[in-house]
């Protein structure tokens, strides 16, 4: 499920800076976003900008699971140099699914090829300071960062 | 996981505590929608205190909760939405969470009670007074 996301392992950097979730299910979804909060606090994000980045985690989750039937979310903390302070953290969402057929359109408010509010990418680009999205019939890659 | 459903005279309270999977949702949608005609409930209580994450599947399952209700002629309000979950929900969207909200249980029970009593609904039988 997660690796290196607990304190009580050795408290190296790369131990506390960067948590996998493998999406299969909805509870995986759930523990991807509470996981992605509690790293973006001990990366000293203010709450309100950790509350930004569990909701954009979710949402970027719970696409992953029900438009490509699952795939793995990752949040890493991002340094302007490998030795220097966290400046930001990056939420990476990936799936071997069927792609988005026109990105445009799924980007836009509103739009859902399921029974969702069709808010989700729209939500997590607003979220978010940085949005990108890579796509194609074997696979879609979302990248998202928030600065601190 | 069950949701309880408690009740206080014709309104009914609900606090939802967890993120619901798609099946927990249905299950609290039906046996809200049960207890709401079966006692021809006035009004609903949603309590969402416990919630630190509204994403928008959240957010669809809550309204489509309010929404029901509302068609069977009973009267929602929403309650205890943290605040940073306000600050995510307005950043994300507004509007997504389309039903009145109240700052807490107690505060969603007056607005219930006075909607209630505004549409002159005489099928109220609490024994305080409206
Ligand atoms: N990982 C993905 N793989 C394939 N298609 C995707 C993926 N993520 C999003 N999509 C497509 O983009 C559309 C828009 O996504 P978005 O998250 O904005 O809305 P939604 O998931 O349909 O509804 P909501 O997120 O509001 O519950 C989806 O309906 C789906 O067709
Ligand atoms: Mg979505």
């Amino acid at each position: 499920m997660s690796v290196n996301d607990s304190d009580t392992l050795e408290p190296t950097r790369l131990a506390v800076e960067t948590i996998e979730v493998l999406i299969v299910s909805e509870s995986d979804v759930m523990s991807a976003s509470r996981q992605a909060r509690l790293l973006a606090e001990r990366l000293g994000f203010s709450r309100s900008s950790a509350y930004h980045i569990a909701t954009a985690a979710s949402e970027l989750a719970n696409n992953v699971l029900t438009h490509a039937g699952g795939g793995r979310l990752r949040a890493s903390a991002r340094h302007d140099h490998p030795e220097l302070a966290v400046i930001g953290l990056e939420l990476l969402a990936e799936d071997e699914g069927p792609g988005i057929p026109d990105p445009e359109l799924a980007l836009t408010e509103g739009y859902s090829t399921g029974k969702g509010l069709g808010c989700g990418l729209p939500g997590v680009k607003r979220l978010m300071d940085e949005f990108s999205l890579e796509t194609r019939p074997g696979g879609t890659r979302v990248r998202a960062v928030k600065w601190r | 996981m069950r949701i309880p459903i408690l009740q206080l005279d014709r309104i009914l309270l609900v606090s939802i505590q967890v993120d619901l999977t798609d099946n927990d949702a249905m299950q609290f949608q039906s046996d809200l929608v049960e207890r709401v005609a079966a006692i021809e409930a006035l009004g609903v209580a949603i309590d969402i205190t416990a919630l630190d994450v509204v994403d928008s599947y959240m957010a669809r399952v809550i309204n489509d909760t309010a929404n029901m209700v509302r068609l069977l002629g009973a009267e929602v309000v929403i309650c205890g939405i943290q605040p940073f979950v306000a600050l995510t929900l307005i950043e994300m969207g507004r509007g997504l969470l389309g039903a009145d909200c109240a700052f807490n249980l107690g505060q969603a029970l007056e607005m219930l009670k006075g909607r209630i009593a505004k549409r002159g609904d005489t099928r109220f039988v609490g024994d305080e007074d409206v």
